[in-house]
């Protein structure tokens, strides 16, 4: 019997090594695939254990948590959440993160690397170090003058220090407020469904992924193109154009709003806006060098972060004459985010040197000590200086005495451009107002803001959309509450 | 068969040598106990720590009742069993500490349901008849003659649920005065003891006489018709309860029990094929145990058809998200798991909470447990012991595989109770009794030593 007891046993051997064996197969082989289920709540329950860090503008949060005390137990809430839903996105235990809340989120939710006291710490230990604070760029009084600027229209406001880069305000309009999304209750899913039916589109931030014919504001671009190729060397002298302006190999023609523009002069053409000498300069200049400029400024560039993603601004690469004639004046493919005519503006005014925008200045620990800086970033040389120099002056005297006198401010230099961009099938839909500006104080050794406004109104009467009517007073807003901070 | 064993033990007894003969070891058995105790307090006021950031109040009296039960049971066994193992009763009193903290662990997720008091309460009771046996059973070879009680009461308690309503399916529990007992979980006790006195008694007929088939050797239909239509019945009657952790449990115990007393190598043969057509049989008519079969197959069918993680998809989270070192006590989410989180998927806890690391610990103090078991079983001379000692040992084990292999998704899940840990009275009150038992056959190993197999 001795024998086969051992057998036996022999045997609950093998059932506790098939028993430690299995374990290790579930809790180290297995472990990562099971831990990353997305049926397995841990992930969801460890990520809202703990309150999420704030997101800061002007050294104020503008987001908070909520203690709810449910399994997913913190939710985010919003000061001010139509004003910032562009910068900070939305935080929500049903659809995940967006924009800040979603690039950042390793620094908000407490799982960055960076926040570990040691490297590996919290893989030790399996804590979880506080959510650290996103300190934004932003400038809280031109952030707030150009969503009250926007008031109920359609449209957006991008705004860049020129120096730096640093994004100075971002709005769209309509907006939404991102804590109707925050938590598990039905009132999210409905929040959601309403949000995405709604025509109006309010989770749409037109500022960075929506973008628009640039329309006439695009000229800044053909003429620096035009200037830093040297088809026009002197801003005052006649420029060799017919109007109306026949589009090469067509029968379209192209005509202005404005009499004098035959043969006016780059500056005249400049402050009146004339179609026709813009759609020949850029045929001119060729497609080449149209294409060569506008990537300078940005377009055509792929994945552009601020750190989340920018839609792409383009510029078409492949066309005939008359297409680029019409691209010229930022219609047929040219597209533009706001932000990116921002960059445009930005690129005049710092001398021809187009600085990245970025929306995040630092990233901190709670306890306020900085985990990393934006830092210095490369700037880019968008064209010569003297060509800069030269466009700012045309921007300027387009405030003085052209399109966009609405756009002056007291005690300032300020540049911009006016835009009227054409859209829809046959050009049916009404046109997006635009305007480009940058505004240097009199006491100022640089300009210290530029912008960017789009209004796509479609209350407004047909003939009272200009850029220099309904955008020109926002951008006027905007850079006087950064001229005056 | 008992005169042999009584002559043996005389032999032993007056012709052993004292330079030979086994030390006691019950100093060594107190300082573990009291290691237990302190382990079980160091658990219950780790979960506290973790939870609040302050050790729960009850810890002082919890270590006192653990410490003064454990105390009891030490004297006792000093007082009435000063031979036996050392190890068999510091390894129940962690496990039983152990799982008193993993429940009140849970309590902690489920307000409107505290469990740990009662459980406590069931070890108290466990821990009593504990006492009882040890003091009152002086010879394990007493058991032999009431192996035909045993039969009738162990079938008379297996029986006794049917009359009574099913509770989540299954028909096992009665309920009296608020309290729900499990009868089928002494039944295997009784079984036990029956199938050892029996198999002893008739274990050279069973081996010896019979036809021949290629290498196996068939027993006789006349000794083996009594065995083979008690298993059925009692497999029968916990088809019909739809309880197939213990009716497998059964099985495993009865074809181990066969093959240790007969050493015929046919038995498992006739063992594999009968639990081969009895799955197949019952995997096909009884959807129950086909859901089983299909939930461990794929574990995540439930996920991919949009139903949410089920039971065992959770426990497997669960253990997943252990790790090796485990969350820490207190810390883990296995509540998701649901229903029957303290008894059937408590091991989920302790994997999640202690990691591999602390559940590899578990399976060892099974492992060791068990050991001891068989280990007196070899020792001890008469073969009503030995067979016992293995049959207790080897439920344990199979117990512990059933569940342990289930929750963890190595076998299909079927509803169990793990030894010690799991919320359930009567398992609890069981498995004390099936330690004393083990003192009671290792007092005897250990006390005729011969100086040849040392227990």
């Amino acid at each position: 019997m001795t024998r086969h007891i051992r057998h036996a046993a022999i045997f609950c051997a093998l059932l506790l090594a098939a028993l430690l064996v299995n374990a290790t197969r579930v809790q180290v082989v297995r472990s990562a695939s099971y831990d990353d289920n997305p049926a397995n709540r841990r992930a969801a329950i460890a990520r809202y254990a703990q309150p999420r860090g704030d997101i800061l503008v002007g050294g104020a949060p503008v987001t908070g948590t909520r203690d709810t005390r449910e399994q997913l137990r913190h939710e985010r809430t919003y000061r001010d959440g139509p004003l910032y839903a562009p910068v900070t996105g939305f935080s929500s235990q049903v659809y995940g993160t967006t924009f800040l809340e979603h690039s950042e989120d390793g620094i908000l939710s407490g799982t960055d690397p960076l926040l570990a006291p040691f490297p590996l710490w919290n893989d030790f230990t399996r804590s979880r170090p506080p959510g650290g604070n996103v300190v934004t760029t932003l400038n809280a009084r031109a952030q707030r003058a150009a969503y009250e600027g926007l008031a109920r229209r359609k449209g957006a406001v991008a705004a860049v220090e020129p120096a730096t880069g640093r994004i100075l305000a971002l709005v769209t309009a309509p907006s939404y407020d991102p804590s109707v999304l925050s938590g598990n209750g039905p009132g999210v899913t409905e929040a959601w469904a309403r949000l995405n039916s709604d025509p109006d589109r309010p989770m749409l931030n037109r500022a960075v992924r929506q973008t628009y014919p640039p329309g006439s504001t695009f000229k800044v671009v053909t003429t620096a193109a035009a200037l830093d190729a040297g088809v026009i060397r002197n801003l005052d002298a006649p420029t060799d154009s017919p109007a109306p302006y026949r589009l090469p190999g067509t029968t379209t023609s192209l005509t202005n709003g404005w009499k004098e523009c035959e043969n006016a002069s780059l500056r005249d053409a400049f402050v009146w806006s004339c179609n026709t000498v813009f759609a020949k300069l850029g045929v001119d200049v060729g497609l080449t060098n149209m294409v060569a400029t506008a990537e300078a400024f940005g377009f055509n560039a792929a994945d552009v972060r601020i750190p989340f993603s920018v839609a792409q601004s383009t510029f078409d690469t492949s066309l005939d004459r008359a297409q680029l004639a019409l691209s010229s004046i930022g219609q047929y493919n040219t597209r533009a985010t706001p932000l990116q005519m921002a960059m445009v503006a930005a690129a005049v005014a710092n001398g021809g040197q187009l600085r990245p925008p970025y929306l995040v200045e630092r990233t901190t620990r709670w306890s306020g000590a900085t985990v990393a800086t934006a830092g210095p970033r490369p700037a880019r040389q968008a064209m010569y200086p003297s060509t800069a120099r030269r466009l700012r002056q045309l921007m300027t005297d387009v405030v003085r005495k052209g399109t966009g006198k609405n756009a002056a401010i007291r005690g300032a230099t300020v540049g911009g451009k006016t835009g009227t961009a054409q859209h829809g099938i046959g050009n049916a839909g009404k046109p997006y107002a635009w305007f480009v500006s940058w505004a240097q104080a009199d006491r100022d050794l640089e300009p210290k803001v530029a912008v960017a406004v789009v209004v796509e109104d479609s209350a407004a009467n047909r003939r009272d959309i200009t850029g220099g009517g309904l955008a020109a007073p926002i951008a006027r807003a905007v850079m006087e509450a950064v001229l005056t901070s | 068969m008992t005169q042999a064993g009584a002559e043996a033990l005389t032999q032993a007894r007056d012709g052993s040598d004292p330079a030979v003969r086994l030390p006691r070891r019950r100093g060594i058995e107190l300082a573990l106990i009291v290691l237990a105790v302190l382990l079980s307090v160091y658990g219950y006021c780790a979960v506290g720590l973790a939870r609040n950031g302050a050790v729960p109040p009850g810890a002082a009296g919890y270590g006192a009742g653990l410490g003064v039960l454990a105390l009891l049971a030490h004297l006792t066994v000093r007082w009435r069993a000063p031979h036996a193992d050392p190890l068999l009763l510091p390894i129940a009193v962690l496990l039983n500490g152990i799982g008193l903290v993993l429940i009140y662990r849970l309590d902690l997720e489920t307000p409107g349901d505290r469990a740990a008091p009662t459980q406590l309460v069931w070890s108290t009771l466990g821990v009593a008849l504990f006492l009882f046996v040890v003091a009152a059973l002086r010879d394990h070879r007493v058991l032999q003659r009431y192996a035909y009680v045993s039969v009738v009461a162990a079938l008379a308690l297996l029986t006794l649920p049917i009359f009574f309503p099913a509770v989540n399916g299954a028909r096992i529990w009665i309920r009296i005065a608020g309290f729900s007992i499990q009868p089928g979980e002494f039944a295997k006790v009784l079984l036990a003891v029956f199938f050892a006195a029996y198999l002893a008694a008739n274990r050279t007929a069973l081996a010896y006489a019979g036809r021949k088939i290629w290498w196996m050797q068939l027993p006789t239909g006349r000794v083996l018709g009594p065995i083979v239509a008690i298993w059925l019945l009692s497999v029968g009657v916990l088809v019909l309860e739809r309880d197939l952790g213990t009716s497998l449990l059964f099985f495993g115990l009865f074809v181990v029990m066969l093959y240790v007393a007969t050493g015929r190598t046919g038995w498992i043969a006739v063992g594999l094929l009968l639990a081969v057509l009895g799955a197949v049989a019952v995997g096909r008519l009884e959807p129950h145990v086909h859901s089983r079969v299909e939930d461990w197959l794929h574990p995540f069918a439930s996920i991919e058809a949009g139903q949410g993680p089920n039971q065992l998809a959770q426990s497997l989270f669960s253990f997943a998200a252990g790790g090796t070192l485990g969350t820490g006590l207190g810390l883990g989410h296995s509540v998701l798991i649901g229903f029957a989180v303290k008894s059937d998927f408590i091991l989920a806890t302790a994997g999640e909470e202690l990691g591999l690391a602390g559940l590899s610990a578990l399976f060892l103090l099974y492992g060791l447990l068990v050991e001891r078991g068989y280990r007196a079983g070899l020792a001890l001379r008469d073969p009503f012991g030995r067979l016992l000692a293995v049959g207790l040992a080897s439920i344990v084990a199979l117990q512990v595989f059933v569940i342990a292999g289930g929750v963890t998704g190595l076998i299909p899940l079927t509803g169990m109770a793990m030894p010690f840990l799991a919320q359930g009275g009567s398992s609890v009150v069981t498995n004390w009794a099936i330690v004393a038992l083990l003192i009671r056959v290792s007092d005897s190993a250990r006390r005729q030593y011969d100086g040849k197999e040392a227990p």
